[in-house]
């Protein structure tokens, strides 16, 4: 089973990501993760399912996740590549401007040196990329002590901090 | 000068320690050469033509002079013994050892200086006028809203990734603009509004290389305080909206231009208009205790008037000229800018050696309270010199080689690294500008011609600003033969009308390039009216007239 960060510890991932689904093919039953597009396309019969979360690719608005936040598992956002820097926009639209609450998980090419601003951003839980070792990331956790800027994690500017 | 406090030092201890983990994960074949590649660059570490090159920043060009002193012993000890000033204030060490770097980076931590985002596709280090603080005709100090931006730009955990590098300038300055700003990704223009309070015309979606734009008004007037959401709102609609798939369209320029400036400024007014009341609004303390940083030295009060210096310009036709062409005027009386030359024959544009560097931080002790900058123009400046050191600046100045009177001049070129360095470039282009140099070496003849930019780019990324040079020069290559393109026209040093240069005609070999140049200078010579500057002429009397004459012919 893959690994997963989640709070800040490894466990195992139960969901399978869906990454291609063609037109036709039945939903699987179980943990799934789907593309957002084919939740929205049969949204009426998935809405009642507790076991399906969607996926966002980097080319697709964030606004698509809006509507549906709340009904699914989770929301997770794909890094196609992780120099692809889209999806910590949309991290920040999903956390502050859907008020989404729940797990928020990165997905794709996730690695140890873009886990602090993905947490930054509001991501919670990463799929690191499988032949890298999720214990060894967890130290990207521990890298800064401090942050200049307000974000997800904590909005208050370290210039607030130090005026008292 | 801005000081770092704890705060500052533990996050640029933790980037320190990070980068050294980094590296050895590399070393230690846990992260792929395309991992490192945007980790090590967001160090300013490139991997050029003959060794890596580290971009260290120097925020807005402010130097110190132990800084200037770590930066010779950095030479002197991970170098060949010399650095390089590039066109956006910062310094570059062209011969480190890559398992060196995470050494040389804590050193540089010791004097408050990093490598933070020299690099890499995210915001880079902001610019700024470097008579910032201490000329005539500014609105207020552009600096402490830089160290702002600086802070805020730092490890921006959104903006990590964009689809292209971004820079940001500021300028404060009414009467000329130093910093080529309005060819920025943004550019923010300090002014004042009716009721007399500060904020910023922002302009957006400027920018160089291959395709030059000059960046347009996106919003008026923006209070200050409103500052950092606002660059959040632009840059968050760039991340999502800007070209992925082509890094020759990923700019901010193309998406702005793309979408028009109208729609563009739409979308992040809608975007701002959810975040301008965040937690990021700047507060009016924060502003004050940024200004509290940058305040005047203690200046002597002192009359504008002194008659040794008077004296000194009567006696001595080397001194005059050197003030007339390398030494502004400052706000405070009795004081003077002082403008170190360090471009001369024989040595790339920017280049100079550890030794240069002590003597730098030596005259900026005895002279300008300690503190030094660096310009766009790759030339440093004493900012607080007392007019009565002037003749002894100058004196200590043309020991070490930084006295050439050419300040504005033709042969005070901006020059890219180019082919002997760089992997990028297609044609060399420091030999272009030493052969300049070498053929126009008559300093009457030069100050004849008065102010004239020109700008050499050994390739279409136009790290040496070719199209905003009155004349520029721009490497190409032809069947792998270098060639190089002349355009006329560009011009950097206005307020609101920066322009791009027009080609002249086909391209030339590189022994043909200096003929060239003189057929045009000639030109420009014959066509003058009294003391008409070239880009003036030029704009008078057109490319035309330029081109017959160049491709004419010989019979």
């Amino acid at each position: 089973m893959p690994k997963l960060i989640k709070n800040r510890s490894v466990v195992e991932d139960d969901f399978v990501l869906i990454k291609e689904f063609n037109e036709g093919d039945a939903v699987p039953a179980g943990k799934i993760i789907l593309p957002v597009q084919v939740y929205l396309d049969q949204r009426a019969e998935l809405a009642g399912r507790d076991d399906v979360a969607v996926w966002l690719e980097s080319d697709q608005p964030a606004e698509l996740l809006k509507e549906i936040a709340d009904e699914v598992a989770f929301l997770a956002v794909n890094f196609p590549k992780f120099a692809d820097g889209r999806g910590y926009s949309y991290a920040r639209l999903i956390r502050e401007r859907f008020n989404y609450t729940g797990e928020l998980r990165a997905i794709g090419d996730v690695l140890l040196d873009q886990l602090h601003f993905m947490a930054r951003c509001g991501f919670d839980s990463f799929a690191v990329r499988e032949d890298r070792d999720a214990e060894e990331a967890l130290k990207a956790f521990e890298a800064f002590r401090y942050s200049y800027q307000g974000a997800n994690d904590d909005p208050s500017p370290l210039f607030r901090k130090r005026l008292g | 000068m801005y000081v770092y406090d704890d705060y500052d030092h533990a996050i640029i201890e933790d980037r320190v320690n990070q980068f050294r983990d980094q590296t050895n994960r590399y070393f230690d074949g846990k992260l792929s050469e395309e991992e490192f590649l945007p980790l090590r660059l967001q160090n300013g570490l490139y991997v050029q033509r003959m060794a890596p090159m580290l971009r260290v920043a120097v925020p807005y060009g402010m130097l110190a002079s132990n800084q200037l002193r770590k930066l010779a012993e950095i030479a002197r000890k991970y170098d060949k013994g010399y650095a390089h000033f590039s066109t956006r204030q910062n310094v570059q060490f062209n011969w480190p050892e890559l398992a060196d770097v995470p050494e040389i980076l804590a050193e540089l931590a010791t004097v408050e200086m990093h490598a933070v985002q020299t690099s890499g596709n995210c915001i880079r280090n902001t610019t700024t006028d470097q008579f910032a603080g201490v000329c005539h005709g500014e609105i207020e100090d552009p600096r402490p809203y830089c160290e702002i931006i600086r802070q805020w730009s730092t490890f921006h955990p959104e903006f990590a990734f964009l689809p292209r590098k971004f820079k940001i300038a500021v300028n404060a300055n009414t009467l000329s603009d130093r910093s080529a700003t309005d060819v920025h990704d943004i550019s923010l223009h300090l002014v004042k509004n009716d009721a007399g309070e500060t904020g910023f015309r922002v302009v957006a979606g400027g920018g160089l290389g291959r395709t030059p734009i000059i960046g347009s008004t996106i919003r008026e007037y923006l209070p200050a305080e409103d500052l950092l959401t606002y660059l959040d709102a632009i840059i968050r609609v760039y991340n999502q909206k800007g070209n992925r798939l082509n890094k020759y369209k990923a700019r901010i320029k193309i998406l702005v231009k793309a979408l028009t400036p109208e729609v563009f400024a739409e979308l992040v007014e809608e975007e701002w208009s959810h975040i301008k009341d965040s937690d990021s609004k700047l507060t009016p303390e924060l502003i004050e205790k940024m200004k509290s940083y940058f305040t005047e030295p203690a200046y002597e009060a002192l009359s504008d008037n002194n008659e040794a210096f008077e004296a000194k310009l009567a006696e001595s036709k080397g001194f005059a000229n050197w003030v007339k062409r390398n030494v502004a005027e400052h706000k405070k009386p009795g004081y003077a800018v002082a403008t170190l030359a360090i471009k001369r024959p024989g040595h790339a544009p920017g280049d100079v050696t550890d030794l240069q560097l002590e003597k730098i931080a030596d005259l900026a002790d005895k002279y300008s309270f300690g503190e030094a900058r660096t310009t766009h123009e790759q030339n440093i400046v004493l900012a607080d010199v007392k007019k009565s050191d002037l003749y002894a600046i100058w004196e200590e100045a043309k020991e070490a080689g930084f006295a050439t009177p050419n300040l504005g001049l033709l042969t005070d070129m901006i020059c890219c690294p180019g082919g002997d360095y760089c992997a990028l470039a297609n044609a060399k282009s420091i030999p272009v500008a030493d052969e300049i140099m070498r053929r126009f070496d008559d300093i009457d003849y030069l100050h004849d011609l008065g102010d004239i930019d020109l700008n050499i780019s050994g390739c279409m990324n136009a790290c040496g600003h070719h199209h905003v040079g009155n004349i520029g020069i721009l490497g190409v290559d032809k069947k792998g033969e270098e060639f190089y393109q002349i355009s006329l026209g560009g011009d950097s040093g206005k307020i609101t009308d920066t322009a791009i240069g027009k080609i002249l005609g086909p391209s030339f070999k590189r022994d043909e390039v200096v003929n060239v140049l003189d057929k045009i200078l000639n030109i420009y010579v014959e066509h003058r009216q009294d003391d008409e500057l070239f880009i003036d002429t030029f704009n008078r009397i057109g490319m035309s007239t330029f081109k017959e004459r160049v491709y004419a012919k010989a019979n």
